[in-house]
């Protein structure tokens, strides 16, 4: 018999780790929706704005910085390293292969995980670097309801608020400027975007930045949660699903995608897998993706896209 | 708010406790040293080879999600060699030749570093060890097939711990079976005898790997025994979600979690435990979940977590004062200075000493030259390091001695648990000693079958010498 006080603590806790999926997911809806590139390096960018960020924090308190104004520093260092990064992806892999196939694309993606994967621990170190900006002390709800009450971690909270404002910043960014809607023109084709005077390598270079900063938004979250370390990267293949589910193309997707994947995993572990051995939620993700591949390929908010032959 | 207050104070005190160290000659030098073996595909060597050096494989993970373990383990082993031969001129005069190749904690990678290294050096590989309990199980057919020694310390198959099936496995100083024998009789202690433990819930939170999976058997078998209810709950690699874990410990409250972690998983489990209010005071780490990496990056949260230890624990002894005499003044230390004498560090090292010892030992039969794997498994098989000797090599206080027989490839099965107390490790417990009237039976039971399986014939240890 399940307990609904048990039921609604592992389905709250796990929309909140699906929220915290979003905000990796989201990176790579911003680049593929603006490129068309599948961006396999957004984990890898994660862990390099992450390191930036911790490192330059430690340096500035080491030195006597007050905290805050480490945190300013910090955050704007990183945002730097971001743009850098952003400026030499542009520069010298995706330029260079302006209107050739995705696959290609893809593939050069791969290649600048392993290069941003290794750079970054050779340059910030590779050791696990405690971040503390969000506060992870736990509320019990409904304690006089249910015995124990439920619980819901505060940094949870943080980070469905943060996504919830980068959602509202980003759908305002493509639908209401004139850069977001370069962004939609050169995802619908490289070509005739330039044809009409987008300058294409400045939007590229603007959309790797904003997905930059938002991996270095989810890298103040997820570092706060486990502390700024290698294994950070593995959080790509924890959005796989959520891309799949969500739609490659859709903001808000990513976010009902992130929820679906948390709260599916979390109630499949917790209430099916302790009765089959356990460890399933790594691949009911995945299960629940397939799924919605079957009903619905292009996710439930993405664009279906049709070719003319 | 998150940023203010006292929090922030502490904070503030912590980034300068974290803040950049006076090593940074030595960070640079390690980097460059990860930029060349990405370069060459992961390896990197010591010299070039020549005919009168013992070559010795290190597979090792300086990168990937393990990288945080792996890397104080190696700079420990790679000091130690570069002590032998610094100080010693090699082991009686030959020099010890090491490469080190990187698996990731890849059981596919391990293979293929080993199939790469084992026919290096004059004789080839005097032994191999794996650090990885999965590429252990990979190697366990291959190793011996090609007469080289897998040491596999405080780690790898439980069952090899009997030589008369596994000729080629050395289990040494504790299996997975003895670990679980050890952390019961600890919790036993702690409820007030082994009568105590009847009714009790102790979970077991492993990593979903042969690692992880190893200590089931025997904690199943000890649960029948005296009567504790015990659930195994697995984390899938490498471990950094682990809320619907913790949520389950949370409904379930069990007295006791032991925790069979390794890298991520072993910090998540500690921050998810003070996410659920979990006492970390009742949570006890294996010793591959009881290093300094598993419990810094989590704080004050960590604060009163428990973990046993494979004998040693951190700190400084005779031994590290020599490699700073003859590695590190020599500027040719693999580490930070100030990472000697930590956890993984003294265990790289422990376990480069008993490799180097069984060769020292093997040359008293075979002859001062480099040997080949088969003879440096009889040293390994006739390794019997005295109190005294142990004091001579600078273990004094590190290790208890130890014996290797025929029988008995595992040699000691003694412990202690340790505790964090926010600033490091301290010993909490007196010495335990697995009892081997728990782990003989099992170990007996799937080594013979086993030996039944892959068609072995098992020694007659009464005739070996």
């Amino acid at each position: 018999m399940i307990a609904l006080g048990q039921f609604l603590e592992v389905l709250i806790g796990g929309l909140m780790s699906g929220v915290l999926y979003s905000l990796v997911a989201l990176g790579f809806v911003l680049i593929f929706k603006a490129s068309g590139v599948f961006n396999f390096a957004q984990g890898a960018m994660v862990l390099l704005a992450g390191l930036a960020l911790v490192r330059s924090l430690d340096l500035l308190v080491a030195n006597g910085f007050p905290l805050w104004v480490a945190i300013v520093l910090g955050i704007g260092f990183a945002a730097v390293i971001m743009a850098i990064t952003a400026w030499l992806i542009e520069r010298f892999v995706i330029g260079p292969l302006v209107n050739q196939n995705a696959l290609t694309l893809f593939m050069s993606t791969i290649g600048v995980t392993f290069v941003l994967e290794g750079a970054a621990q050779m340059i910030f170190g590779s050791d696990v670097y405690p971040l503390r900006l969000f506060p992870t002390d736990i509320w019990l709800l409904f304690e006089s309801h249910f015995p124990g009450g439920i619980l819901v971690n505060q940094l949870d909270v943080w980070g469905g608020l943060i996504a919830g404002i980068l959602v509202a910043g980003l759908a305002i960014f493509f639908q209401q400027t004139k850069t977001g809607r370069a962004l939609r023109a050169v995802a619908d084709d490289h070509m005739a975007a330039q044809s009409v005077g987008i300058p294409i390598g400045w939007i590229w270079f603007v959309v790797w930045l904003v997905a930059g900063l938002v991996a270095l938004v989810a890298a103040t979250v997820w570092g706060t949660k486990l502390g700024v370390q290698f294994s950070i990267t593995f959080l790509a293949l924890k959005a796989l699903p959520v891309l799949i589910i969500g739609g490659l193309t859709s903001v808000p997707g990513a976010i009902v995608g992130g929820l679906i994947v948390g709260a599916g995993e979390k109630l499949a572990e917790v209430f099916l897998g302790s009765h089959i051995g356990g460890g399933i939620e790594y691949w009911f993700a995945y299960v629940l993706a397939l799924a919605v591949l079957l009903v619905r390929p292009q996710g439930l908010f993405g664009e279906r896209i049709i070719e003319r032959i | 708010m998150a940023i203010g207050g006292k929090e922030a104070r502490e904070n503030k005190t912590r980034y300068r406790k974290n803040g950049l160290n006076e090593e940074d000659s030595y960070m640079v030098r390690n980097k460059l040293l990860l930029a060349a073996a990405i370069l060459s595909g992961g390896a990197f060597a010591s010299p070039a080879a020549a005919q009168s050096e013992q070559f010795i494989p290190i597979l090792s993970y300086r990168t990937g999600a393990y990288a945080v373990n792996g890397v104080p383990y190696a700079n420990g082993v790679a000091d130690y060699y570069n002590l032998v031969n610094e100080r010693d001129g090699g082991i009686n005069g030959v020099k010890i030749l090491f490469e080190e190749c990187e698996t990731g904690y890849a059981t596919d990678k391990g293979v293929e570093c080993y199939e790469r290294l084992k026919g290096k050096g004059p004789t080839g590989a005097a032994f191999v060890n794996p650090l990885s309990t999965g590429i252990t199980f990979a190697l366990t057919e291959k190793t011996t097939t090609d007469k080289i020694p897998i040491i596999t310390m405080g780690y790898g198959r439980a069952d090899s711990k009997n030589g008369a099936v596994f000729a080629y496995n050395f289990p040494l100083l504790g299996t997975y079976w003895s670990a679980a024998d050890i952390a019961i009789q600890h919790v036993a202690k702690e409820v007030g005898g082994f009568d105590k433990l009847k009714g009790k819930k102790i979970s077991l939170l492993y990593h979903d790997s042969p690692y992880g999976k190893e200590p089931i058997p025997m904690l199943q078998v000890l649960a029948k025994k005296y009567g504790f209810e015990f659930t195994p709950i697995p984390v899938t690699h490498p471990g950094v979600e682990q809320k619907s874990q913790w949520l389950s410990i949370r409904q379930n409250r069990p007295d006791y979690v032991l925790v069979w972690g390794w890298g991520v998983m072993n910090g998540t489990a500690v921050k998810e435990a003070a996410a659920v209010a979990y006492p970390r005071d009742k949570m006890i780490g294996v010793w591959w979940s009881g290093a300094e990496p598993d419990v810094q990056p989590a704080g004050d949260q960590a604060v009163g977590y428990k973990a046993l230890m494979l004998q040693h624990g951190a700190g400084k002894f005779p031994v590290h004062a020599e490699i700073e005499k003859h590695v590190y003044a020599k500027g040719k230390g693999a580490s930070e200075p100030g990472k000697i004498g930590e956890v993984l560090y003294n265990r790289g090292m422990v376990n480069a000493m008993l490799g180097v010892e069984a060769i020292r030992k093997a040359q008293e039969k075979f002859g001062k030259k480099p040997l080949t794997g088969e003879q440096v498994r009889w040293g390994l098989e006739n390794l019997n390091l005295s109190e005294a000797r142990l004091k001579e090599l600078g273990f004094e206080g590190m290790l208890k001695p130890i014996k290797i027989s025929c029988s008995d490839h595992e040699g000691a099965r003694d412990g202690r648990v340790q505790q964090w107390d926010g600033k490091g490790w301290k010993v909490i417990s007196d010495w335990y000693t697995a009892n081997q009237s728990e782990t003989e039976p099992l170990v007996d039971e799937v080594s013979a079958k086993y030996a039944a399986d892959k068609k072995i014939q098992p020694r007659d240890c009464s005739k070996e010498s």
